[in-house]
């Protein structure tokens, strides 16, 4: 194999800013021992009212393990309070699949030969209009990751005309620079959702051998460059089961903590996907995050951010996502396909291949009954725009 | 009778309901059990569907006071008060600008700046800030119809941590003092009114509580008991040493 780029050099295009919150993550990673943690430091943590670094650290420790139910009911009583009983619905829509990385653990990678799609004017539109019978009023626009065929002129145009649908609109695509971010903000989209996968830089280097996303630091900083760009949210996440899951979930709520602490007007979301299957690479599995570790992650970050928002996918089947809505996500998806032109319904030649299965395949209908049955409120949006 | 007069119209109740954590239920709840005539209503909630607006499950003999949760600045709340009375959500509106993610404390320099224009185009302007005299004068010079000091940190329900504040606010400012945010228990909703606060704004209280409308009946109640008790006037809790023997009793015993 040809020697690999070095994965902390940003590229000529790519904009530099400050490391400091990289450099306080990745320290804290090194620093943290997670097996020094006591029961009497969890209980401690739980107790709280407002939770510290260390607490977070406790709540994510082996330590906590035994502890799920206490920290079930004091995630619950902190979500109701920053919360109510509002649980939030959107939905993805996939626009594209090309992508110019590759990601030894995706199936959308740039040498799988998956099928490629995507999405001109005409199709978004019929795409949109079709999403939007649902009722649903956030949208989550997805690309994979690539520069040239899906330029961030093509995105933004997509976000235009999914806001003329949709109140809320989100984009997950590949990293920009700040001036990018602005430009899209100026085709109105909210939020910028970025996940890391792994904040081990070493794990990292190995699992992403080419393309922009080789590139660790320009990924971490996406989200601060989304919000010098003018974005409203920003959301966050580690592909649990990459790499240790404690200490990826430490560095996605230090990560968010302080980039909230330096940009308070920040709204702030966290994801929890967990490593699945994919295509032409059924071994990787993701034995060591269970549902009751990923419960775990879960409360901790409720605990840490009471106000932040927790996304929790269809990777997730019915039964462990509508429990997890009473105890600490704030949002689910509903009607969710992972193809690309899939919400047309007509079966299309040129469909592409999804990134991911599904485990819950509910409507929207199906889903907000599935919330209100939990004692919860389904909510749209909670957005005005005048 | 005593009458809660706010922006030039009479209530009864003194007790509102805030709506952040809407539930049908809990609006239900605190109409019937809590003799509420004023619902605040996030217009951010308010549906072009009309099924599913938060409009629909709020009785039609009570008062909307819509709210401006959403706006950062004093811009987009402004813009928010103008589409509620486009809307036709009545000329009361609810000042909140937030751009705290975290704490969600409002802004006291926006939320004067959005009362200032607002109720010059004739708006109710009830702005909700955080507890401070000066500012409270500025809102008052700027025309709002009364003012609304948060007692904690919102869905705290610690109660009247700002009491001291408070009460200032009570004794220096002409217009009602209505208090929004934080309260926990009905004592504490009672001790607002005693102090002689004009009203009290409630919901995580309630809606967190394991009988929401048990919960808003005491509530009602306790708002009623505090209002009462400033009525009558609160017996003194007297400073003053026992008379019979005053320590100063030999001034004017000699001829000095
Ligand atoms: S994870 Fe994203 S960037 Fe990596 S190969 Fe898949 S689509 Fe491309």
């Amino acid at each position: 194999m040809r020697d690999r780029t070095d994965h902390m050099r940003y590229l000529p295009s790519q904009e530099v800013i400050s490391h400091e919150i990289m450099d306080r993550i990745l320290g804290e990673r090194s620093n943290t021992d997670f097996t020094k943690f006591s029961s009497d430091d969890v209980l401690r943590a739980i107790g709280k009212e407002n939770r510290n670094i260390d607490d977070f650290k406790a709540l994510l420790s082996p330590a906590a393990a035994p502890f799920l139910e206490e920290m079930a009911q004091a995630s619950k009583a902190i979500k109701e309070r920053y919360f109510g009983k509002n649980i939030y619905l959107f939905t993805p829509l996939y626009i594209a699949n090309h992508c110019d990385n590759h990601c030894v653990y995706c199936g959308f990678n740039v040498h799988n030969s998956i099928k490629r799609a995507q999405l001109d004017e005409d199709a978004i539109i019929k795409e949109l209009e079709n999403i939007a019978k649902s009722g649903l009023q956030e949208l989550l626009i997805l690309t994979g990751e690539s520069q040239s065929k899906t330029p961030v002129s093509y995105i933004g145009r997509a976000c235009e005309l999914a806001k003329k649908y949709f109140n809320v609109v989100g984009v997950e695509i590949y990293p920009l620079n700040s001036d990018e971010y602005a430009f899209l903000h100026k085709c109105r989209v909210d939020y910028v959702t970025v996940f890391q996968e792994t904040y081990n830089p070493v794990k990292y280097e190995k699992i992403h051998l080419e393309g922009n996303k080789r590139i660790f630091p320009y990924r971490l900083n996406a989200q601060e460059r989304a919000l010098k760009g003018g974005m409203r949210g920003v959301a966050f996440a580690a592909l649990l089961g990459i790499d240790e899951w404690r200490s990826d979930a430490l560095c996605t709520g230090l990560h968010a903590y302080l980039l909230q602490a330096k940009y308070p007007a920040a709204e702030i979301s966290l994801s929890v996907p967990r490593l699945r299957p994919i295509i032409n690479n059924a071994k990787i599995n993701p034995k060591d995050v269970g549902e009751r570790e990923l419960l775990q992650v879960i409360m901790a970050y409720r605990m840490f951010l009471p106000f932040a928002n927790i996304t929790l996918s269809t990777r997730e089947n019915a039964h462990f996502r509508d429990n997890a809505i009473r105890l600490g996500v704030t949002k689910v998806s509903a009607g969710v396909s992972v193809g690309i032109g899939e919400h047309g319904g007509k079966n299309q030649g040129d469909k592409g291949d999804g990134q991911f299965e599904i485990s819950d395949s509910r409507d929207v209908v199906a889903m907000r009954a599935s919330i209100k049955n939990a004692g919860l409120v389904p909510v749209m949006s909670d957005y005005i725009y005048v | 009778m005593d009458k809660f007069i706010l922006g030039g119209v009479e209530f009864e109740s003194r007790f509102i309901m805030g709506s952040g954590k809407f539930d049908p239920e809990l609006i239900s709840a605190c109409v019937d059990e809590a003799k509420t005539q004023i619902v605040t209503l996030a217009l951010r909630r308010v549906n072009k569907d009309k099924n599913e607006s938060i409009i629909e499950f709020i009785p039609k003999n009570v008062t909307l006071l819509p709210n401006t949760s959403g706006a950062r600045n004093a811009d987009e709340a402004v813009r928010i008060a103008r589409l509620s009375r486009e809307l036709g959500c009545g000329d009361f509106v609810k000042i909140e600008v937030i751009k705290d993610s975290k704490y969600l404390f409002p802004d006291n320099y926006e939320t004067i700046k959005a009362t200032q224009i607002l109720a010059k185009e004739g708006f109710k302007v009830l702005p909700y800030m955080y507890p401070d005299l000066n500012v409270a004068r500025e809102l008052a010079q700027a025309g709002a119809a009364a003012v609304m000091p948060l007692a904690a940190p919102i869905g705290s329900n610690k109660g009247l941590i700002n009491r001291e504040i408070i009460q200032i606010l009570v004794d220096e400012i002409k217009l009602p003092i209505i208090v929004d945010a934080g309260l926990g228990r009905p004592s504490d909703a009672c001790l607002a009114m005693e102090m002689g606060c004009a009203a009290v704004m409630v919901n995580t209280a309630i809606a967190t509580s394991k009988d929401i409308r048990l919960m808003a009946m005491a509530f009602g109640e306790a708002v009623k008991a505090g209002r009462n008790a400033y009525l009558a006037g609160l017996g003194r809790v007297s400073a003053k040493a026992d008379a019979s023997s005053p320590l100063t009793g030999f001034l004017g015993e000699t001829n000095a």
